[in-house]
């Protein structure tokens, strides 16, 4: 058993690199509880990618706040806070102010596909908690992200 | 009583040795000991500073004022060891023939004397090459006041030598930045700006940025998230007290905050539904009131040196551009026009330049263009290199680096400080990784 989930762990990790491009990676399916914060990561996807210097729901990013609608619908208890980031390559006032808008267009899809709006608060980090740390391309497409956070 | 008073350097103007000292000296053919700072290019002017007598603290002294000389790009501090003259009477003219043989154009003599309780810090600048008395002024203070007075006797000289204003007794905000960058600690912190006397003013709980410091240097304004994962807003705080007040309760996130130059005003950035707009506050009755109204980012914003308008930036015209505008907003107009990204605009204490950031290209630089757009010029350049702040002569600037993250690990942030010609960089001292540097005004005297 214990082998089998580590080599889940590698296969998600070795997917994830292979379609970097995309940022959609289908989520790994391991057993964790439904409706649980670790079900929404796992099996939903809690964060959604953006291009460089842009605020727009990208096609792949549609898809994942999709699923993410529908859990939250179907799990009315959370509140959510939807954090805005991005990669390094910008200033630090401006990113605060473009991890903000990622963050709100983000919840904006929410809200059209039925969530209350009520449940959805934004935050933005800008540049300053990037996720992976790196400095290079690859990285900075991760960064650019908006993270859907359960409370 | 190592508070406010303490600050309040009762200051004689006593030119010492004046006309006797002076006597029978010409005005010097090869003016040696001065700098015209309008030339394109000049060798740094050798200057000798001798440790100054009467008191173990005088050798401190000469070495700070030696550090600042030195540090300024525009003096050379000829080595103590090299030194022909021993035992020099401070009250006396130096034996110049020495002090020219050793490559000298200036040499400082000084002394300290104990003064009930105080210190009495005399200095004279000798011009080696016209064999006669430059400069020469007596402070007294208390004995743990003796860094800022050689700070005071440093833009003295500098002052004697270029023609402008020093900037070595002024302090530098900035924020320190420790620990792994997914769990970053970011904490205010505010140095001497040759690194000494460094202490933090906000406690790394939270995510602290963008320190500035009002026209007093009493208060600072800053940017700092709530706790747990508290919306970013901005505060005022009080530097001696540490006492801190919320500028505005505002639902949506605000930030990039700065004094106008009379220090009754902030303006800062507010974002509601996603959208960062300026406004402007008044610090005593905090009202409230908006500056720009676009659906683009407006954030960075700067006040010019009078008051009367702010240059910000904005990304309304599709990719991040600089922006001045009215103090009291409206007629607003673009005046950057290169290639790539600007951001984070300052405007010079002197009025004659606008400091920013740029990204081109996939690097960064600092410059400086004049306040209409025109006379674009860069300085400095790398992987990342942001946010310039003025010293208050509008002579040097100081920035922050950053090397690549690799391996998952932080590359080094730091500090450093260029002259608008860009030369003399030189990375600034701090006891950890600093960013956001802000450069104080002269220090009340």
């Amino acid at each position: 058993m214990r082998m089998i989930k580590a080599f889940a762990a590698i296969a998600a990790t070795i997917l994830l690199a292979a379609c970097s491009d995309q940022q959609a990676a289908a989520p790994a399916t391991t057993t964790v509880t439904p409706g649980s914060a670790a079900d929404f990561r796992q099996n939903v996807g809690d964060r959604v990618f953006f291009d460089t210097d842009k605020s727009n729901i990208r096609e792949d990013a549609r898809t994942t706040l999709g699923r993410q609608a529908e859990w939250l619908k179907k799990y009315p208890n959370y509140q959510v806070t939807i954090e805005g980031h991005c990669d390094e390559r910008g200033t630090r006032e401006y990113n605060l102010a473009l991890g903000e808008r990622r963050a709100n267009a983000a919840r904006q899809y929410l809200v059209a596909q039925g969530v209350p709006a009520a449940r959805l608060k934004t935050i933005s980090y800008g540049k300053e908690r990037p996720d992976p740390v790196g400095s290079d391309e690859a990285a900075w497409a991760r960064n650019r992200r908006a993270v859907t956070a359960l409370q | 009583m190592n508070t406010r008073s303490d600050m309040m350097l009762p200051r004689r103007h006593t030119i010492l040795g004046g006309v006797a000292l002076a006597a029978g000296a010409a005005a010097p053919a090869h003016a040696q000991l001065t700098i015209d700072m309008t030339r394109p290019s000049f060798e740094p002017v050798p200057i000798a500073i001798v440790d100054f007598k009467g008191d173990k603290v005088g050798a401190d002294i000469a070495g700070v004022v030696r550090n600042d000389l030195q540090n300024s790009g525009l003096f050379r501090s000829i080595s103590p060891s090299a030194f022909i003259q021993q035992n020099i009477d401070p009250n006396a003219p130096p034996r110049f023939q020495d002090w020219r043989s050793i490559g000298a154009a200036g040499v400082v003599i000084g002394q300290v004397v104990q003064a009930g309780g105080n210190i009495k810090v005399d200095f004279r600048l000798w011009d080696v090459v016209a064999g006669n008395q430059a400069t020469g002024l007596s402070f007294t203070s208390q004995p743990n006041n003796w860094r800022r007075l050689a700070h005071i006797i440093a833009d003295a000289i500098y002052k004697r030598v270029t023609g402008e204003e020093g900037y070595f007794d002024t302090r530098v905000a900035y924020v320190s930045e420790t620990g792994p960058l997914s769990a970053r600690v970011k904490r205010i912190a505010i140095m001497d700006q040759d690194g000494a006397n460094n202490r933090y003013i906000t406690d790394g709980r939270t995510i602290a940025l963008t320190p500035r410091f009002s026209p007093t240097l009493q208060e600072i304004v800053y940017m700092a998230y709530g706790e747990n994962n508290g919306q970013p807003r901005v505060y005022l705080q009080s530097v001696d007290s540490g006492r801190r007040e919320l500028l505005g309760n505002f639902p949506g996130m605000s930030f990039a905050p700065r004094f106008s130059p009379d220090g009754t005003k902030v303006v800062m950035s507010i974002s509601a539904d996603g959208n960062s707009d300026i406004y402007e506050m008044d610090v005593r009755g905090r009202a409230l009131r908006r500056l720009t109204n676009t659906a683009a980012i407006d954030t960075s914003p700067c006040y010019s040196n009078d008051g009367t308008q702010i240059v910000f930036n904005s990304d309304r015209g599709g990719s991040q551009q600089l922006y001045v505008m009215s103090a009291s907003g409206g007629n607003e107009r673009r005046i950057s026009f290169g290639q790539g990204r600007y951001a984070t605009p300052v405007w010079s204490p002197r009025g004659d330049h606008i400091a920013f950031t740029k990204i081109s290209g996939g690097t960064f630089g600092i410059g400086v263009m004049r306040t209409d757009g025109s006379g674009e010029r860069m300085l400095a350049s790398g992987f990342l290199v942001e946010g310039p702040t003025w010293a208050p002569n509008g002579r040097v600037l100081m920035f922050f680096r950053q090397q690549p993250n690799s391996g998952g690990r932080a590359g080094s942030v730091t500090l450093h400080q260029i002259d608008i010609t860009g030369r003399f960089e030189r990375q600034v001292p701090t006891p950890t990784d600093a960013s956001d540097p802000a450069w104080s005004p002269l220090i009340p005297q």
